[in-house]
């Protein structure tokens, strides 16, 4: 089944296979930490086939929500679901259960530093199976191939760039062939090329497994050639969402100055202050 | 008043702190336990502890239990040559070093050597999110980080401070006998027959398995508990030495004072 999979990753375009029926279904949920909430009555929706991309300034809550869907966090209010299980009511060997059916990209990457390349991405799979050393020396290389870093197999996390290491923590995360993905600031920090990369091996992956995405991120343009459909939160709701071609022409002002990087709208560009003047002293009245 | 209730409210703030650390810490240490079991059934995860904990810190004990020795040495020759016991070297050097140097010494040297080294690693790991995509792996961080770098430690501990008294005693005798020249015959023998075996080297060992138990558990929850920054990190490391440190002493009084308390 794995050369099939990296088969396909190598020569077929992209084709989404959106099926209808929800993975990830998030119903007006609330968090907070102690008294300060950070979201506000989410809801969402992210089918089998699907990547989505979830946007927002920087403390908008999106990790949170991102978190919240991985069972690192609780909800304090709203039903959360993933593939029909209420993330709320699982127990740890129930979660545990649910995530070795997740993979999860950190910001980044998160590879163990003491540990190389080969064994990073061997580590799921040492862990969770009990295949033998052979079968699972092949994998990590279909793996590693798939990402286009087996002839990395032997270098330690140190030795990489910082696009090399995303992309090995790619492979580690979709080492057992998860069917939700999720993304952490996926492009943060890489240049155009390396982030290219990362794009494309985001959505072939994701088609080649059949799986749903769910993507935190800043990068607009990247993100909106790749996913399927958008949400926008801010300040703990979301604001805005639908397809690529639906935000690129939105007249919404506030994914309208964040999808045109402009500096003031909705979202000002100064932080909450009394004005200058009155506290300038040398300034005459 | 007003800096009169500020000051009380940063006491209290503190005591609530503290109290609550220590809760966080119980369960934590309980957690530690329940998650030890594939420590034992994936021997080669402790066993690369103990080789980073124990065989990584021999140097350094085995050269201070040498320097300390070499001390006990002349210091226990200078105060026993005026009361004409000199012979009694051998028994001084090795009470000492079993009953409270072998395990205090060895204790301190080991918090600062090796369980500054396992927070600053698990610390690490936490700051750059390794602990989570272990446990968004399914993997449990404690079963699979923690408890393995407790148990090493643990299992050390003793030996580390088998060999500093060991080396502390041929220290003893180097200067003893070697150097100045008290009777070879006298300071092995009337060591051997004043050391007991239950009264002084068991509750020895016993001190050192306890001191291990702390220092490890010290270190791997400041590593765990840390802020995930750099300086989270070095304030875990600093609390990790200075906790160890009065926490070995705090015990050694207290389990001295159960045994060896004349009776």
């Amino acid at each position: 089944m794995f050369v099939c999979i990296i088969h396909f990753v190598q020569i077929h375009p992209v084709n989404s296979t959106v099926s209808d029926k929800p993975l990830v279904r998030l119903d007006g949920v609330h968090f907070a930490y102690g008294e300060r909430e950070i979201l506000r009555g989410i809801d969402l929706t992210v089918n089998r086939g699907q990547v989505v991309a979830i946007m927002g300034g920087s403390g908008s809550g999106k990790t949170t929500l991102l978190r919240l869907i991985g069972g690192q966090l609780r909800a304090s209010a709203g039903k959360l679901e993933v593939d029909g299980q209420d993330m709320g009511a699982l127990s740890r060997a129930a979660l545990y259960a649910l995530r070795r059916r997740m993979g999860m990209l950190f910001q980044f990457g998160a590879l163990f530093t003491d540990m190389s390349v080969f064994d990073n991405v061997a580590f799921p799979l040492r862990e969770h199976t009990n295949l033998p050393a052979e079968l699972i020396r092949d994998l990590v290389l279909m793996k590693l191939h798939a990402v286009g870093l087996r002839g990395a197999a032997a270098l330690m996390p140190s030795e990489l760039s910082g696009g090399m290491a995303r992309r090995v923590a790619l492979a580690r995360a979709v080492a057992l062939d998860p069917m939700l993905m999720l993304y952490d600031e996926p492009f943060a920090g890489l240049d155009p090329i390396s982030l290219g990369i990362t794009g494309q091996l985001i959505r072939r992956l994701n088609d080649a497994l059949g799986a749903a995405s769910v993507m935190v991120t800043h990068d607009v343009q990247a993100s909106l050639n790749l996913v399927d459909y958008v949400y926008f939160v801010s300040e703990g709701r979301i604001v805005a969402h639908g397809t690529p071609t639906e935000i690129r022409a939105s007249n919404d002002p506030f994914v309208h100055q964040f999808v045109h990087a402009e500096a003031d709208g909705p979202v000002p560009f100064h932080y909450p202050a009394p004005p200058l003047a009155s506290l300038l002293d040398n300034i005459p009245a | 008043m007003n800096a009169l209730t500020a000051i009380l409210r940063k006491l209290g703030a503190l005591a609530v702190d503290g109290l609550w650390r220590a809760g966080f810490m119980a369960r934590f240490f309980l957690a530690v336990l329940r998650y030890s079991g594939q420590s034992f059934r994936r021997l080669p995860l402790t066993l690369r502890e103990i080789y980073f904990s124990g065989v990584l810190s021999l140097l350094i004990i085995l050269v201070s239990g040498l320097f300390v020795g070499l001390v006990l040495g002349l210091q226990g020759y200078d105060i026993l040559q005026r009361f004409g016991s000199s012979d009694a070297l051998g028994i001084m050097v090795a009470l000492s070093l079993l009953r409270e140097l072998g395990p205090v010494v060895a204790g301190l040297l080991f918090a600062s050597r090796a369980g500054s080294a396992v927070t600053a690693e698990i610390g690490l790991m936490k700051t750059t999110e390794q602990l989570q995509a272990m446990d968004m792996m399914a993997v449990n961080p404690i079963a699979r980080v923690v408890a393995p770098r407790f148990w090493g430690g643990v299992i050390s501990m003793p030996l580390l401070a088998a060999m500093f008294s060991a080396m502390g005693i041929f220290g003893g005798w180097l200067i003893g006998v070697v150097a100045i020249g008290v009777d070879d015959g006298a300071f092995w023998s009337q060591m051997r027959a004043s050391v007991d075996f239950r009264h002084d080297v068991l509750n020895g060992v016993i001190k050192s398995i306890v001191f291990g138990i702390a220092v490890s558990l010290i270190a791997v929850f400041e590593g765990y508990d840390c802020q995930p920054t750099a300086e989270g990190v070095s304030r875990a490391i600093t609390r990790t030495v200075v906790s160890s440190a009065l926490a070995i002493l705090a015990l050694d009084f207290v389990l001295t004072s159960f045994m060896f308390r004349g009776l």
